[in-house]
């Protein structure tokens, strides 16, 4: 994809801590200036287009609200990369266009390393440390999912053939 | 092989004659339920975008209880977008602040045995005490199911959870619950199908076993589910609903499961979660005795009538504690009537509780009764997550009604044993 900084969190990030409740009516670009607040008041602020977001286990779990992936999509970051995901939470990731990639071993990437990823190979590799990381092969399905840009762009291509 | 509940229900869906579990198939919706919050607001400005209409208008239930009543002026504007979704797409099945949709959907019989249900919240599993498999999905997923009718699944293995012998007096779903998380984690369920089987499951009623269900989801299980059974089909034709061929749906004995985890019901002290996860779940007697300010039985998981039947067994005769508040929104307005009409409303009131409309209210956030910076809270709610019932900084600790009422009485968290026995 395309080299960023590493934000790395620890295990069983909500989505009460990405998308605060107390904020969820608010529009989606102010709601994403809370994202993750309770645990890094400093992330939302400085994350940039291009950054990748490495979690720990069971990252996203909770609600089914996909602002949560939402607005990791608005703050640029390009995939999130976690030895789990909540159920829900990886579903939205794909739907948003955001690719989530299940990393065994994320404790070999720490905070502030570069990383660029291969989402077709699954090869994420560290720039920092020069070593190559394995995630878990992409279903296909959703792998069309997340090219298309997300579930709407993919929808919109598929209503399009079926006039045509 | 034989199949697992699970694996039936989805097959069916697919229109196979069999799945196997690691398989992705696609799936038809029998019904799908949306709310307030995750439905017409997130849904409509991409639809009109597609210009396409719903699949089924008959197929979709839904709910206004998120924001329900309104508490300014952006949630008064989402509930109107919502009422005019509902009038201008022909969706008749809605029901506007009548209570949660997790409660307000089997109650008006709209769940059965058999069916493949989605909901656009994380809670959805409740619907599995029905017998019908019932998953949470994000909105761009539903707004999927809302123009096609359909819906992919990762065909689950089926994680059994036995529970045996029966639970003692002051006990109640929400500490199995609790116990649950504790012991397997908040990843336990690994997304996989979540069947609670063995004695102290059939002995329960289905507002119970939704709450087993429903915590499903806190076990990071895609579902949770209970074979139907007659107290199933009594509780759907009650509502309204047609419990079908309610039989065909129950496991085959010979069925493949993951694991199987095995619980006994006989010992099982009440439970309390401190913050921030219902994994840190400890017996009573272990708590901590610290300072709570709201005391709160509220929610699809813990302000069901049964859960209100808990609370006015333990405050009958008692008062809340002075200086404490106690915080009680019923799940439904069909509930309320009830608990109104046994005489459960009066014992909450006269106990010193203060009632707030049925709805969301605090659990989320999003609602009516969430907690100042510092706040401390003891709920009958599902989760306890950082920053999820308001400030930032406010803490909330889990437990089970009977346990939040007793607690409330006494100031700090106490076994309602305790008091149920004088």
């Amino acid at each position: 994809m395309s080299s960023g900084r590493v934000w790395k969190f620890g295990n069983d990030v909500t989505t009460d801590v990405l998308a605060p409740g107390i904020y969820i009516k608010l529009p989606i670009e102010e709601l994403a200036s809370h994202c993750l607040e309770t645990v890094d008041s400093k992330f939302a602020g400085s994350v940039i287009p291009g950054d990748y977001v490495v979690g720990g286990k069971n990252f996203g779990m909770g609600s089914s609200r996909e602002q949560a992936a939402q607005v990791l999509k608005i703050l640029g970051v390009t995939a999130v990369l976690a030895p789990s995901f909540g159920g829900i939470f990886y579903r939205n990731a794909f739907n948003l266009g955001l690719p989530a990639i299940i990393l065994p071993n994320t404790d070999r990437i720490d905070d502030g390393q570069n990383l660029d990823i291969d989402l077709h190979a699954g090869k994420i590799s560290n720039l920092s440390t020069g070593e190559e990381l394995i995630g878990e092969a992409v279903p296909e399905n959703l792998l069309a999912i997340v090219e298309a840009g997300g579930l709407v762009p993919f929808l919109e291509t598929k209503f399009k053939q079926n006039d045509n | 092989m034989g199949k697992t509940i699970a694996e039936k229900i989805i097959a069916n869906a697919a229109d196979r004659d069999s799945v196997l579990p690691g398989e992705i198939v696609t799936c038809a919706v029998d019904l799908a339920m949306i709310h307030d919050s995750g439905g017409p607001r997130r849904v409509q400005p991409t639809m009109e975008k597609l210009g396409i209409g719903l699949w089924d208008p008959e197929k979709i239930v839904l709910v206004s209880d998120h924001f329900a009543p309104c508490t300014d002026a952006e949630s008064a504007s989402i509930l109107k977008l919502t009422r005019e979704w509902a009038a201008e797409n022909g969706i008749n099945n809605f029901y506007d602040q009548l209570g949660i949709c997790h409660v307000v959907t089997p109650e008006r019989g709209h769940l059965s045995p058999g069916m493949f249900a989605v909901g656009g919240d994380s809670h959805s599993p409740t619907g599995g005490a029905f017998g019908t498999y019932m998953f949470g999905i994000g909105a761009t997923d539903m707004l999927g199911v809302l123009v096609t009718g359909k819906t992919w699944i990762k065909v689950p293995q089926t994680i059994r959870i036995n529970w045996s012998g029966e639970l003692g007096i002051g006990i109640a779903a929400k500490d199995m619950a609790l116990k649950m998380c504790a012991s397997l984690g908040m990843d336990g369920g690994d997304y996989q199908a979540v069947q609670y089987s063995g004695t102290a499951i059939e002995r329960l009623g289905m507002m119970e076993r939704m709450t087993l269900c429903n915590m499903a989801a806190e076990l990071g299980a895609q579902v949770g589910i209970v074979e139907p059974d007659e107290t199933t089909a009594t509780y759907v034709t009650d509502a309204g609903g047609d419990p079908g061929n309610w039989a065909g749906f129950r496991s085959d004995p010979d069925a493949s499961y993951k694991i199987t985890h095995d619980f006994d019901a006989s010992n099982l002290p009440p439970q309390v979660a401190a913050p921030h996860t219902p994994a840190n779940a400890i017996s009573v007697e272990n708590a901590d005795k610290d300072k709570i300010d709201q005391f709160y039985i509220g929610a699809c998981t813990g302000a069901k009538l049964n859960d209100l039947e808990m609370a006015a067994t333990v405050l009958k005769g008692n008062r809340v504690a002075t200086g404490k508040r106690l915080t009680i929104a019923p799940a439904s307005t069909q509930i309320l009537k009830t608990a109104t009409k046994q005489g459960i409303v009066e014992i909450l009131l006269d106990a010193g509780a203060s009632l707030l409309p049925p709805g969301c209210g605090a659990c989320a956030g999003y609602g009516v009764g969430i907690l100042a910076e510092e706040e401390v809270c003891l709920a009958s709610t599902a989760r306890n997550f950082q920053g999820r019932m308001g400030a930032s900084s406010s803490r909330v600790f889990l437990a089970s009604p009977f346990t939040v009422a007793a607690s409330s009485v006494t100031g700090h968290i106490s076994d309602p044993r305790e008091m149920l026995a004088s």
